[in-house]
Parts: C-alpha cells; structure tokens; sequence
C-alpha cells in the first residue's frame, strides 16, 4: 500500500511523519538536527529517498544535510554560498543601498529528473544550483544581477528567495518567486530572466503598479498546465494563464486575501487552496477561526472547509512553506502551524484532523507520496 | 595540545561529546586552532568563521583564561596556559533566549 512522508520543517528541528494510504495513523519520527532551524525539507522526486534539508541559525550559520535512506541518516554536504563576483548593493527597507550578504537558504528544490541536481533559493535573495548531490553551490547570477536587481528590497522575512517551480513540459524554462521583489520566468534554465509580474498591484509600492517590489508570498503549479500559475501575495490571491506574463486578481469571496501559502490539487488543477489571515499587521486567522478556504474553479468562488480545524480562539499562521498535497487517488491536504499543529486532510480538505498539536513553531512542510 | 570547548549544537554536529583537542604546527594562534578543528572536522567549516576565514560569525565569543579573546585579530597569540594545554580556548555563543 501507498505511504506518505511528510517533511516538516521546525524553528527546533526537522520531523518526518508517516502514514500508510489511509492516512488515518500517523508517526512522528524527529527531532532531526535538535535546536536548529530547518527552513526546507524536500525530497527529490528522481529517487524518494534522496531527502535534502536546510538547517541554519543565526549563530552558528547555513548547513545542508542530506539523506539518501528517506531520513534515517543524514551527511552534511556543502555550505559554501558566495555570490558570482562583487555582489553589490540591494534596496534596504528603507530605500537606501544595503550590502548583498548571504544568510540563509529558504528553499530546495532537487531537479525532477536529474538526481544528483538540486536548486537553492537563498536569502540575500539568488538562486544556487548544485549538480553533485548539494556539495557544491554555483550561483546562477542572471537572476541576481537582473537589471532590476539593485531595486530589490526585502519583506519581513528578509530578501527571500523562497519558491522555484521548474516546468515539466519545458526542462528549460523555471519561475522564481521573491520577496518583496516580485515572480520571475527564465527559458534558458537559470542564466537569464524576465519579470513575471505583468497586471499585479500593491499599493504599499511608491507605483502600485511597477514591475518589481511585490510582496509575493508563494507560487504554485500543476505539472499538467505549467502556464498556469496560481498567487498568494502580500494581499490579493491571483492567477496566470501566460506563464506570468499578466495576472488577474481571484479574490473573490475570500474573508482576506492576505495569507502565506497556495497550494494546488494533485489532480484537479483548477482547484486551489489558500489559508487566508486577517492583514499583514496581525498574521493571525480571521475571527480567531482556522479556515482553509479552497476553490474549485481556478479562483473567485471559495468554499470554507473547517471541520476538524478549530473555529474559536485561533490565532496561529500558516507561513509560505507550510502547505503541501500528496498525490494518492483522493489527494490529502497538509499544512503547519505556527503553534506546531500539523492538520492532514485525506479527503481533498472536506476534513481535517490534527496529526501532531505540539511540534515547534512549523516554517515548510512538504508530502512526499512513496510507493 | 590544545583543547577547544564547543558548544553543544557544534559538539553534536562533529560528533563529539567533549573539548576537541588539536595539534598545530607553528605560532598557536585563533587562526592555526580554527583551521586544524576545521581540518579535524570539516563539517565546522563555515560555522565558526566565514569560509573566506575573514573574523569570526557574529554572535560567537571567543574566551581563553578569563579573558574575552573575540576581538583581537585571528592571528593573535593564544595565551600560554591555552598553549600548554592548561587551559581550554572557549567557543561560545552569545548569550540570547529562542
């Protein structure tokens, strides 16, 4: 019978949860890496055993581990990030030209074909690529030092490079999704890019409407229509249908439109859920109430689902990288809490039930569905 | 020999579970001491100091015989009782909750 790994992602360490196809047991296997943060766990779709994980904190900086028996062993493979040539200058929060400096990787995303590649989305915000099983990192610096690179300015998370999302239709062509500088395609595999932002508005930027300095706060795809792309950014909830080129709000009849992550069903690909939370000034859910909110028709029309999650006295946050689907023939539905809830839902998100209550503060969670 | 006292998140990610003790060539110095614990444990590469070797990570110390060694240059003598073995040559993190 089919499994599920889930790859959760702590302020406190790494947890790995497993269930078999019925999702209705699960075990919590972790600490992994006790007391660390582990931004990013993901396993590579080429060989699912093959687990990456980016372990930082500020004292003693970024490592990366990697698994190649689903978790139970781990090796630190290469830490070495330095940006192509003199780096330069960003934007700071307050417009003025702040140092380019490495501090940590947000994402990894391990190529779907290729086994020992792996991309990194790092803070100060660049995308690395490793094509050794993660030992070493070259940067791909087109994304960096794109012309618009010295505007770029971080969100409250800092300047994050935190979602990749590679075509499977098109082994050339890649998205990045940055924070606060906005979504970029390249078609060359990495080496150059374009802004991918076409149509998004916020109007906390000087020109609601320029290209770069959007708050994107994640993007998401379904391999079998790689041009769609579905938003959740700082506020408004949008879509794709070009490849990023323009955008249409799909709001609709969300409570909020703000929230971190978007996450898409593994078979419907017009099915769409967010976790919307008030505003970007409390981070917390709509009258203190845990709703996940789905869409059946690309955007626009949302149902709240809610059984199983609590519908008083609710104040967590579901952070950007906390939500992920698996593919068994009923897709189960995942997201992390803030207050170190991770909720599963086995039946599309109709219901959900609490898999782990107690869990450090979840920054990612990822679903692995193995054979 | 000399001892380096790690801490523990450092202990446990080069696998040992007390002071390291290292052998260095020449002038005992931050530096030599980092580079042969670096040697001896590669996995601490860039988690003391930069991997350009440039000073230190920001929110770590360094302490050897009551004193507070963090901001002479990396190529500042080690005090004697670190060189004799008496005393250990302290990595510590600096102090904040989380």
């Amino acid at each position: 019978m089919a499994q599920v790994r889930l790859l959760v992602g702590t302020r406190k360490g790494a947890f790995l949860l497993t269930s078999d196809g019925t999702r209705r047991d699960w075990k919590v296997d972790g600490p992994h890496f006790a007391g660390w943060e582990i931004m990013h766990v993901q396993g590579s779709s080429a060989d699912s055993d093959r687990l990456y994980a980016s372990q930082w904190t500020d004292w003693f900086g970024q490592l990366v581990q990697r698994s190649d028996d689903g978790g139970r062993s781990w090796e630190a493979v290469g830490n070495e990030f330095r940006y192509d040539g003199v780096p330069g200058t960003h934007q700071w929060y307050d417009g003025t030209p702040h140092p380019w400096e490495f501090k940590r990787v947000w994402r990894l995303a391990p190529h779907p074909g290729e086994r020992d590649t792996v991309y990194a989305g790092v803070e100060d915000a660049a995308l690395f690529r490793s094509m050794d099983g993660g030992v070493g990192w070259t940067e791909l610096s087109g994304l960096r030092t794109h012309s618009t690179g010295s505007t770029w300015a971080p969100g409250a998370g800092g300047l994050c490079l935190h979602t990749i999302l590679m075509d499977p239709a098109n082994p050339l062509r890649m998205y990045v999704a940055i924070s606060a500088a906005g979504a970029f395609r390249s078609d060359d595999g990495g080496e150059r890019w374009e802004v991918a932002t076409g149509g998004l508005r916020s109007d906390f930027l000087p020109d609601p409407d320029a290209r770069v300095g959007h708050c994107v706060h994640k993007v998401a795809m379904h391999p079998s229509r790689p041009d769609t792309l579905f938003m959740q950014k700082h506020w408004h909830v949008c879509r794709s249908d070009d490849a990023g080129a323009h955008w249409t709000k799909v709001s609709g009849n969300l409570p909020s439109d703000f929230g971190f992550p978007i996450a898409v069903h593994a078979h419907e690909p017009e099915t769409v859920y967010v976790v919307p939370i008030l505003s970007d000034s409390v981070h917390y859910p709509p009258e203190g109430r845990l709703r996940v909110y789905r869409s059946r028709s690309g955007g626009n029309e949302w149902e709240p689902l809610t059984r199983g999650l609590p519908q008083q006295d609710c104040y967590v946050n579901i952070l950007r990288d906390a939500m992920a689907v698996d593919s068994l023939e009923r897709c189960g539905v995942y997201f992390g809490t803030t207050g170190g809830q991770v909720y599963a839902s086995a039946d599309e998100g109709d219901s959900w039930t609490a898999v782990a209550e107690h869990l450090p503060p979840v920054l990612s969670l990822e679903a692995q569905t193995l054979p | 020999m000399i001892r380096v006292e790690l801490p523990t998140h450092l202990r446990n990610l080069a696998g040992v579970s007390g002071p390291v003790r290292v052998e260095v060539t020449g002038p005992a110095t931050l530096v030599s001491v980092l580079e042969a614990l670096e040697e001896a444990h590669p996995v601490l590469r860039g988690t003391i100091r930069p991997h350009d070797g440039e000073g230190r990570r920001p929110l770590l110390r360094f302490y050897a015989g009551r004193r507070d060694l963090s901001h002479e240059t990396l190529d500042h003598p080690l005090p004697a009782e670190v060189v004799s073995g008496g005393e250990p040559l302290l990595v510590v993190g600096a102090i904040a909750g989380g």
